[in-house]
């Protein structure tokens, strides 16, 4: 009975929470009042406080990227103009949104689940709910909000900032001149890329944000209780933003 | 009027609470006294609508909270001020935006008289000059205070109070002790204290329910709480004078044979 449960009954209960959660969420929606502050401050700790690690980690993507793909395809039958054929493409359909989400599920994602796991725990969720506020429109809804809005931004500013780096490593280090990486790049543009970058970084967006709400507003036991719903929150968050990278490929590609 | 009649819960099949049936009438200060475990904090949650009953009814002025939608639930709640055992302070706000944080969003008041009333409030609890301090920095006596003040700047009709004396020393908590009592002389409040302190039973309290093993072992009048026949609750009020010096040979356990 308990090999069945933990493998079978326990998934399905968790997904049962999670859909329950996020259908009351989406129920307070119009309640517009009970988060109107708490969405715009959100929206600046996981937008706008997100910016430079993103950025930080988009460069050296791009950069790295760049350097390896001059050196594996150093031949005279390739022109240099390839690596930017490469290079910002890549950037687009895959590492823009894939490093941002990463990066987010630690710096935000795990936040998310520490300070909603310590409110649960210090009952403070409880004084929410006992003063006749409705706790998840006031803690959930802006953060899944402010995720789902602010991972976009996010992800434009990473490939902006990927792609510049990769062009910078290519000129500075004399694989490629700026020129060339550009026209390379510019060839083979699919204007579907970016929109397919954007639907993946808004789905990585609330994947985060909503698993993590889900773990941190589900805490119990104490201050071992938020450790483990913080390490759960990152670890659950990433092995979806995979699955969901896979399957967005798949069905849009 | 807060009523309970025939609850039952259970976690995990393990019951909790078992046919538990009470009134607690306006203005007075009823206390739920019981051992750690007991269910006297479950049944507090029952009555603020925090938990559901497996079955039974909880009636607030006769109207059963279970079988309201949430967003009626949350109406009937903005009567309740609870103070939580911790005090449940917001840790991301200062002492003054907790007590301003009810105000401001429940109440179309202008800052200006937001400020005013968290004045007061802060004031009743006699700690005029912490608006500024983060719950961080204050002190487990001052948190509950604080909690005290936000509980009450909604001027509740009922006011919950979950083991208000837990960890505070004795100076601290008769102080507890006597703002819950001058509260609820000042602001006519009903007071339904959650505790295992029988000295502040005896101290606020008007009646006390005993709950034993989830189920309301004894209820009366503080008065009659010493002409109580029953052992268990006599054994409990017993424990509590050994701890503040009573008689010693009323708790001894037989010495060990060797």
């Amino acid at each position: 009975m308990s090999v069945v449960s933990l493998y079978m009954l326990d998934p399905i209960r968790a997904l049962g929470r999670y859909t329950l959660l996020l259908t009351h969420a989406f129920e307070s929606l119009n309640e517009f009042h009970t988060y109107r502050k708490n969405l715009f401050d959100q929206m600046v700790k996981i937008g706008i406080d997100s910016l430079p690690i993103t950025a930080l980690a988009a460069a050296f993507s791009g950069a790295v990227t760049t350097v390896q793909t001059a050196y594996q395809l150093v031949s005279p039958l390739f022109p240099k103009s390839i690596i930017g054929s490469i290079v910002a493409p890549s950037m687009i359909l895959e590492l823009g949104a894939v490093v941002t989400g990463f990066i987010l599920t630690g710096r935000v994602g795990a936040r998310i689940a520490a300070e909603l796991g310590t409110m649960r725990v210090t009952e403070q969720i409880d004084a929410l709910e006992a003063m006749g506020l409705n706790s998840i429109g006031y803690l959930i809804i802006p953060r899944v909000l402010a995720g789902v809005l602010m991972f976009p931004v996010l992800y434009i500013a990473a490939v902006l900032v990927g792609v510049g780096g990769g062009i910078a490593v290519a000129h500075l280090g004399g694989w490629v001149p700026a020129g060339e990486f550009v026209s390379g790049a510019r060839e083979f543009f699919n204007p579907f890329d970016p929109v397919f970058g954007i639907i993946k970084s808004l789905v990585f967006g609330f994947v985060i944000t909503s698993i993590s709400c889900y773990k941190g507003y589900y805490t119990s036991g104490g201050a071992e209780g938020v450790g483990r719903s913080t390490t759960e929150a990152a670890v659950t968050s990433c092995v979806y933003i995979l699955l969901a990278d896979l399957v967005l490929a798949m069905t849009l590609l | 009027m807060i009523e309970a009649k025939n609850l039952f819960k259970s976690f995990n099949d393990r019951p909790v609470l078992e046919d538990v049936n009470m009134q607690i009438e306006e203005g007075e200060t009823f206390a739920i006294i019981g051992r750690s475990g007991s269910g006297k904090s479950v049944l507090m949650k029952h009555l603020i609508g925090l938990l559901k009953p497996d079955s039974g009814e909880i009636l607030i002025d006769g109207v059963d909270i279970n079988k309201l939608d949430y967003r009626a639930l949350r109406t009937v709640r903005r009567q309740f001020g609870v103070l939580f055992q911790g005090g449940a302070l917001f840790d991301s706000m200062t002492s003054f935006e907790n007590v301003a944080f009810p105000l401001a969003t429940f109440t179309d008041k202008k800052p200006a008289e937001i400020a005013r009333v968290v004045h007061e409030c802060l004031e009743m609890v006699e700690l005029e000059d912490v608006g500024n301090k983060m719950p961080s920095e204050l002190s487990g006596g001052m948190k509950k205070r604080v909690a005290l003040a936000r509980a009450i700047a909604l001027r509740p009709k009922y006011i919950f109070y979950d083991e208000p004396n837990t960890g505070l020393d004795p100076e601290t908590s008769n102080t507890i002790d006597a703002l819950i009592s001058g509260l609820s002389d000042r602001l006519n409040v009903t007071s339904i204290v959650v505790t295992h302190d029988m000295h502040s039973v005896l101290s606020i309290a008007d009646r006390a329910a005993f709950i034993h093993q989830g189920t309301i072992r004894w209820i009366g009048t503080v008065e009659e709480l010493h002409a109580s026949t029953d052992d268990v609750l006599l054994d409990f009020v017993k424990a509590h004078e050994y701890q503040i010096g009573g008689p010693r040979t009323s708790v001894a356990t037989n010495p060990p044979s060797y």
